[in-house]
């Protein structure tokens, strides 16, 4: 529910933990037509036109972003728009995305790029679009890198697929980083790609065209050691194999700028759940074996892996609803991430919680170079509010999203979005 | 099994059998053109036992066939348990043949609806005769035995259990109370 | 003895016992077959749907003739394409055959799971007459039968399955059911056409054929498919032939009498030589005939079955 901004919001007894300021004490915060006023414990005002929340037992962090979101705008609006988007974000915990490139027509001119950014501008979520790498993705010729960055891209990418030759790859790397902009690779080769699932034993009991994980291992590492050819940034999408995972590792630890972003479902599920062929389980890369699994959880804790992005990719019921192998790939994930990282990383022991807010806050922002919120008196208030204990149960009817393709429906799950600050606006989650 | 009444001793069952293998060669008038065949599963070993016993009478044997009627069987939706299909063994021409189709116990007469109609897929007989070693009543069809052993009337919650050396290791036909 | 499945989706979960009774049963079908009266009126009243999303004539023929052998009804509803492709979905087709009262359906397309699906949507009982490279559990039950029938026995034997088994369902299936009944199995082919984990099945790798020749009591000769993806995968007909045909000269050389199963259609003098198609140590047309018994076993067991959570 949205207040009027003229109006002081007091948030009280809230755990704050900023990881770049080094905070974590109890305490409220005042915040004053979108500005932090005043961080302190217990403020009491007299004055009426306050509007006071108690979240006892609930933590603020600079507000989250998922940096590897489908919108669907332009193109699809039937399974999702920037408005809807930002609506499941923000119902969340997240105040920030970045939108992900292929769309209809690919997000490859400054208009696009302006479009989007004022829709989101209605919405209380800040969107930072992600350009196509090259003209309509198609690997022939780069995007205007310039004009796109002027607009407010804050990365280029092909997702969907990788970039298609090495001589393009290295090109588009070569001019992305005279703007220190991040190349971000949906690494697949695409000669071994189009399988429905992970090649494994599985794939051979049920009956399903695969794909190997060296297809993403072979793209992983071209594109680190073209990164480190010609000194770019490169952001490696939604990683998934344990290989690749220690190709980045390798990498890091040579000094080549790349870093790497993790999906819940890669380090929650394995390919096992693929025996009912529920096309909720079906998405690119595909989920991968238990052993897969664990690396990414290892990946995490020690900081192979930079941040958790959900790969959100809502998709109509039609056109889940059918035969396994023609389905297309992809889940959401903005309405279920911060309780799935929350359950399956904080509780579990694998990650601190201030480890958990670096993965989702601080991190991809500052990869995107995007300005990483401080909790602090003068700056404008950019908070998620989550309660990491309350348990909920996932209800994929009531998401805010237009589409429900999400195999997590009915999982109960210990961690909540609360509410989210920014734009001068609080919303609670539902 | 809780028995109220032996009706049949080992002696008097084979004494029933004999006088029913006369009658068989009598109502046939000899052995010409005629077949013994046995439902499964006690009526087969009582068919061979009368074919033996043709044999001893008239010096000829008689062709034996053996028949399973499961596939004819009118209950599939009512049973409580799904019957076991075995085979038939029927190995010789029946057309134009005269068939004694034999059974250990006559009740509602239904087996023999089925057997009639697994015989008629088999080919086209010039006759066929019911020969039983029990008829317990209750029909519930126009069934009719043309050679009983014995007439044993019964009451809805009894059973006439026939037990043959063959297949239960002693010879006697009883009286029971049926399971409830 | 009732089955303890109550569809046939596929071998992998089907116990040995269920297997043993539908083997037993096909037997009592087969002397049905053998009669001059080939017909029984055990499935009368029943409907039966052959749902063919493939292209098929064997296998649809040979389920037409086992349904209406059983004094079933019998109707053939052959749909070209996927559901992408017609405008109306899979689930919508489905329901309208349902609406229509239909008790058993025998359904064949290109996607793995598709059987398993129908059962959650239907209340009909379903069998599984091959769904895309997954199983195709009818045809692995015949090829067992022919092999008990001919060698008495399918404990401790040994058969090998070859061709493309990366692509085959046939082979899946016979995996699995072989596996089950106690049998030595194992699969000869290029590596290129034998997945990587096949291994984990409990399966050897063969890639000499007169290996699998020599070690083995029964071969199951598959079909070499060129319209399933198998294309770039081996160089050319001619090559396969030369290395993976067998022919009399192969079974001479390693002076072996094997049993010699094929699914059909036959590829004459790529996979199997015509002189031994048709020579003494294929069963090939008796697989036929058993088809037709052990489906008529099947739709009997699963069509007369008491479900007690129905």
């Amino acid at each position: 529910m949205a207040r009027k901004t003229n109006m002081q919001t007091l948030l009280k007894n809230l755990r704050i933990i900023d990881p770049e300021l080094g905070l974590d004490l109890i305490s409220d915060i005042l915040i004053d037509d979108g500005v932090i006023t005043k961080i302190a414990p217990e403020i009491g005002l007299n004055d009426w036109n306050v509007d006071i929340h108690d979240y006892s037992g609930c933590v603020a962090a600079p507000g989250f972003i998922d940096i590897h979101v489908h919108l669907r705008e332009p193109g699809r609006e039937d399974e999702e728009t920037v408005e809807t988007g930002c609506a499941g974000a923000a119902a969340g915990g997240f105040t920030a995305v970045a939108c992900m490139p292929n769309t209809d027509p690919a997000i490859d001119s400054a208009e696009i790029v302006e479009s989007i950014i004022s829709k989101a501008a209605k919405t209380p979520v800040d969107v930072f679009p992600v350009a196509a790498a090259t003209m309509g993705r198609k690997g022939e010729s780069l995007s205007p890198v310039g004009e796109l960055k002027e607009a407010g891209a804050v990365a280029f990418s092909d997702d969907g697929v990788a970039i298609k030759t090495a001589s393009i790859l290295r090109k588009v790397m070569e001019y992305a980083s005279m703007y220190d902009l991040p190349v971000i690779e949906h690494c697949e080769d695409e000669s071994l790609a189009g399988g429905s699932m992970n090649e494994g034993l599985n794939s051979t009991r049920f009956g399903l065209t695969a794909v190997p994980p060296i297809a993403e291992e072979l793209t992983v590492a071209r594109d680190i050691m073209m990164a480190e050819y010609t000194g770019a940034k490169v952001h490696i999408a939604h990683i998934s194999t344990a290989k690749a995972v220690q190709l980045v590792r390798e990498g890091k630890a040579k000094g080549i700028k790349v870093t790497a972003e993790v999906t819940p479902h890669h380090f929650i599920l394995s390919d096992d759940c693929l025996a009912d062929y529920d096309t909720n389980f079906k998405m690119n890369p595909p989920l991968r074996t238990a052993e897969d699994v664990t690396a990414m959880i290892e990946g995490l804790k020690d900081g192979t892996i930079d941040c958790i992005a959900s790969d959100h990719a809502p998709h109509s019921i039609e056109e889940k609803e059918m035969e396994f192998e023609y389905a297309p790939n992809g889940i959401l994930g903005l309405e279920t991430t911060l309780s799935l990282s929350l359950h399956h990383l904080y509780h579990t022991g694998v990650l601190s919680l201030i480890q958990v807010i670096e993965k989702l806050s601080v991190n991809p922002r500052k990869l995107l170079n995007i300005p990483v919120p401080a909790i602090k008196e003068g700056e404008k208030a950019n908070l998620t509010i989550f309660n990491p204990d309350t348990e909920r149960t996932v209800k994929v009817s009531r998401f805010k999203s237009k589409s429900k393709n999400s195999p997590f429906n009915g999982y109960v799950l210990k961690g909540s979005p609360v509410a989210i600050f920014n734009k001068g606006k609080l919303i609670t989650s539902e | 099994m809780n028995i109220k009444a032996k009706i049949l001793d080992q002696e008097a069952l084979q004494r029933v059998v004999t006088r029913m293998a006369h009658e068989i060669v009598e109502k046939n008038k000899g052995t010409d053109n005629l077949i013994i065949m046995g439902l499964r599963t006690r009526g087969e070993y009582l068919a061979t036992r009368l074919k033996n016993k043709i044999f001893e009478i008239e010096k000829v044997e008689v062709p034996l066939g053996i028949l399973d009627v499961t596939l004819y069987r009118d209950d599939f939706r009512t049973r409580l348990k799904q019957p076991q299909v075995s085979v038939s063994n029927i190995t010789f021409d029946i057309t134009e043949k005269n068939i004694v189709l034999v059974d250990d116990v006559l009740y509602t007469g239904r087996t023999i609806r089925s057997a009639l109609c697994a015989i008629m897929d088999f080919g086209r007989p010039a006759t066929i005769k019911l020969c039983c070693l029990v008829d317990r009543g209750h029909r519930q069809l126009p069934i009719k035995a043309d050679i009983i052993g014995k007439n044993i009337p019964t009451s809805i919650n009894e059973e006439v259990r026939v037990k043959l050396v063959e297949h239960d290791g002693e010879d006697a036909v009883y009286l029971v109370e049926a399971d409830k | 003895m009732q089955l303890k499945i109550k569809h046939l989706l596929g071998l992998e979960n089907v116990s040995s016992s269920d297997i043993q009774t539908i083997l037993d049963t096909a037997v009592s079908f087969k002397q049905v077959l053998e009669r001059p009266i080939k017909k029984v009126p055990t499935l009368q009243g029943k409907t039966i749907v052959n749902l063919f999303y493939e292209n098929s004539t064997r296998t649809r023929i040979s389920f037409e003739l086992a349904e209406k052998r059983l004094s079933a009804d019998s109707v053939n509803f052959s749909v070209s394409g996927s559901s992408v492709s017609k405008g109306e979905t899979f689930k919508d087709t489905v329901r309208n055959i349902e609406a229509m009262k239909v008790d058993m359906i025998v359904v064949r397309h290109a996607s793995a799971g598709v059987p398993l699906y129908l059962t959650k949507i239907t209340d009909s009982v379903v069998i599984n007459a091959g769904d895309g490279i997954h199983e195709h559990p009818t045809q692995a039950l015949l090829d067992m039968y022919s092999i008990r029938e001919k060698l008495g026995k399918l404990e401790g034997l040994k058969v090998c399955i070859v061709g493309d088994i990366a692509h085959s369902r046939v082979a899946l299936s016979n995996i699995f059911g072989l596996k089950a009944m106690g049998a030595d199995v194992s699969v000869c082919g290029p590596a290129t056409l034998i997945p990587r984990n096949i291994s984990d099945l409990g399966v050897k790798v063969i890639h000499n054929i007169d290996d699998a020749i020599q070690e083995n009591d029964v071969l199951n000769i598959l079909r070499i498919q060129l319209e399933r993806k198998a294309k770039a995968s081996f160089p050319s007909t001619r090559e396969y032939h030369k290395f993976y045909g067998i022919t009399k000269e192969r079974l001479e050389k390693n002076k072996k009498d094997v049993l010699l199963l094929h699914p059909g259609p036959i590829n004459r003098g790529v996979e199997i030589s015509s002189e031994m198609a048709d020579g003494e140590h294929q069963i090939i047309l008796e697989q036929v005939t058993n088809g037709v018994a052990v489906r008529m076993a099947i739709l009997y067991l699963l069509g007369t079955r008491h479900g007690e959570e129905n």
